[in-house]
């Protein structure tokens, strides 16, 4: 051990009550910071999940017309430049099977689906609502969505094998009063369809359970007298954190709109940003106070150990030498009072995952949803030891700075 | 007990020439030495006597390096150090000269034998348990062998100065400077703490220069300095 560490455990002793303080603020401050982050960002990935599950990483909807090209074919004119970055889009992905098959040759990409949307009217045999119908391929969908996963009731195999078929959202199953082998009409531009339910999915988004309804790709074609292309391709990426990227790479090659699930979200997103982002202000409240008890503590130790600097500065210690003995006193504090933070965070984002807490809405879930990520450990250790250090290098520097010979004379005489 | 040879005595230790000091600022600036010279040598010991105000303090602060001339020179073990940095004075301090304190100034949370194992880790030259033992040797020489242990606070006057003692011999320094080291004990402690002092400098062959207004201790002195009005008669 150092002899300025082994001094700075020793004068931590000197203000017991003062440094625990110091100390409980840096635990309490540690701990909150990485709950409530826990819990911020454990609903946000749970949203993020089950937009996921429902969307895919990327939508790659309409083609965008080069504007550029047919303004030079119709000839310069002095509006030229205005509209140069104007673009217009084609509705829908007419060469859904080739768009399909280049999008596949990206990396990151691990499953595409051609859909087919339009709007429909539900009725049953009590009611009549207004839906959207989603035609799919399944063995292509599943592969970019939970919607395996997400089915409550019925089988998915019996939607595979059944042209007529239909997947219901839980909700719009519920208001429509409709269960697995029921049948029910679709009535679109004047055509109508009989179909039966082949199961019932919930993915907790409500908007999403009460409306879609996803039929056979074939189905929907000939319900919405669309005989070829796809209204959009559902993508999954394997890494969907970089599906901005992808998606600008797609639209650049494929000519293409392309959103990534960022943009999509962006509302939700930006909620849940503001969130953590005011939780973690809030909660540094207390790293801040952590930080002006030691700030204090140290001012204190600085005042009643002058004597001791004096004498150590006279036994060669250099000014570096003080310093760094006050700074170990705040970093001793500073390694407790993370790791008994760490430990309170990990306690108490254990028991809060534990609390009862149904929300049904933009997800659906029981209880609270935490997380586990070692980046909150790490953050909240890192604003604790910032503030804390920055605010201990001043009474450190103050010590560094007293001459020994004024102190000696001072106490002589 | 002999911790080191002596084979050194006579040699100059320290020499300063023409130093001057100004005290305070404005109005109330003080003109406290006005070009003192002095030098010391090994195995010698120096009183430097004279009224309250004087300067005595003053000089040995400026000796010791804990504080800096307005003017005049300082030589360590032959050594220009007056116009070095911080660093570099801190460093010859830790090195050359050991320090005792009217006040014992000792650091009332660590052991005897900590204290005075405190200047030996900063030099960083012996080993922990050359250091350990060389603590050991020299509590027992300032007779507090059996209480290497007892914490600052359990320790009573007279003992935490003989502590400081040997605190101040611990890195074998050239100069041994001390500030009425027997001024705040009894006479019978004063006696105890004057003569462990000089045997033991003078067994290690260092120059010891002590300000005192005990007039006894003086003429117990090699040589005495009298001061007045920041010069030597």
């Amino acid at each position: 051990m150092s002899p300025n560490l082994r001094i700075a455990f020793r004068f931590l002793t000197a203000k017991k009550r003062a440094m625990f303080m110091s100390l409980s603020c840096t635990v309490l401050g540690v701990g909150l910071f990485i709950v409530t982050q826990a819990t911020t960002s454990g609903f946000e990935r749970f949203f993020t999940k089950t937009i996921l599950g429902i969307n895919g990483a990327v939508r790659i909807e309409d083609k965008i017309q080069d504007t550029m090209r047919s303004m030079a074919a119709a000839g310069a004119s002095d509006s030229y430049f205005a509209q140069r970055e104007g673009v217009k889009y084609i509705e829908g992905v007419e060469e859904a099977l080739l768009i399909a098959e280049a999008v596949r040759e990206f990396a990151n990409v691990r499953g595409v689906s051609a859909v087919v949307r339009g709007n429909v009217q539900i009725t049953s045999a009590l009611k009549t609502e207004d839906a959207q119908i989603f035609g799919i391929k399944i063995e292509d969908h599943v592969r970019v969505s939970d919607l395996a996963e997400q089915i409550t009731r019925g089988k998915l195999d019996d939607f595979r094998d059944s042209p007529s078929g239909a997947l219901l959202g839980r909700v719009l199953a519920d208001r429509l009063q409709l269960v697995v082998g029921d049948s029910f009409v679709l009535t679109s531009r004047g055509q109508s369809r009989r179909v039966h339910v082949a199961a019932i999915y919930e993915t907790g988004y409500r908007e999403v359970d009460k409306s879609n309804i996803y039929l056979q790709i074939g189905e929907a074609r000939s319900l919405l007298r669309r005989p070829a292309g796809a209204t959009f391709l559902q993508v999954s990426l394997f890494d969907p954190s970089r599906a901005p990227q992808d998606a600008a790479k797609m639209e650049q090659v494929l000519g293409h709109g392309a959103k990534p699930w960022q943009e999509r979200e962006k509302t939700w997103l930006a909620v849940f940003r503001a969130l953590r982002v005011s939780t973690m202000i809030t909660v540094s409240v207390f790293t801040l106070i952590a930080s002006l008890a030691m700030f204090n503590t140290l001012a204190m130790i600085v005042l009643e150990k002058t004597k001791d600097i004096a004498i150590l500065r006279s036994m060669g210690y250099e000014r570096r030498d003080i310093t760094q003995i006050f700074l170990w006193q705040a970093g001793i504090v500073l390694a407790i009072g993370a790791m008994a933070g760490a430990l309170l965070g990990a306690g108490v984002t254990w028991l809060v995952g534990q609390v009862p807490l149904p929300i049904n809405g933009i997800f659906k879930t029981d209880r609270f949803i935490v997380t586990w990520d070692p980046n909150h450990y790490l953050a909240a250790i890192a604003t604790a030891v910032v503030m804390v250090m920055v605010a201990s290098l001043i009474p450190a520097r103050r010590a560094a700075r007293l001459e020994p010979g004024d102190i000696v004379r001072g106490t002589a005489q | 007990m002999s911790l080191a040879p002596s084979s050194i005595a006579g040699e100059l230790a320290l020499r300063c020439t023409g130093l001057h000091r100004h005290l305070g600022q404005g109005e109330g600036r003080v003109h406290v030495l006005k070009g003192v010279s002095f030098e010391a040598r090994r195995g010698q010991v120096y009183a430097i006597v004279g009224p309250s105000g004087c300067g005595k303090s003053t000089l040995l602060y400026l000796l010791g390096l804990l504080d800096q001339p307005d003017q005049g020179q300082i030589e360590i073990n032959g050594k220009l150090m007056s116009n070095h940095d911080d660093v570099a004075r801190t460093a010859a301090r830790g090195e050359h000269i050991g320090f005792v304190f009217q006040f014992h100034f000792l650091m009332l949370e660590f052991t005897a034998l900590e204290n005075v194992m405190m200047p030996m880790r900063k030099l960083g030259r012996l080993p922990q348990a050359a250091m350990t033992a060389r603590a050991h040797d020299l509590l027992e020489a300032v007779g507090l062998g059996t209480k290497t242990h007892r914490l600052g606070t359990q320790l009573s006057g007279g003992e935490q100065q003989r502590v400081a003692v040997a605190r101040a011999l611990a890195n074998q320094p050239a100069i041994l400077l001390a500030d009425e080291p027997t001024g705040n004990l009894d006479a019978k402690n004063s006696g105890v703490v004057f003569d462990l002092l000089t045997r033991l400098a003078k067994e290690q062959g260092q120059a010891i220069v002590l300000v005192t207004h005990n007039a006894e201790i003086a003429q117990r002195c090699d040589f005495t300095r009298p001061m007045r009005d920041g010069l030597f008669i």
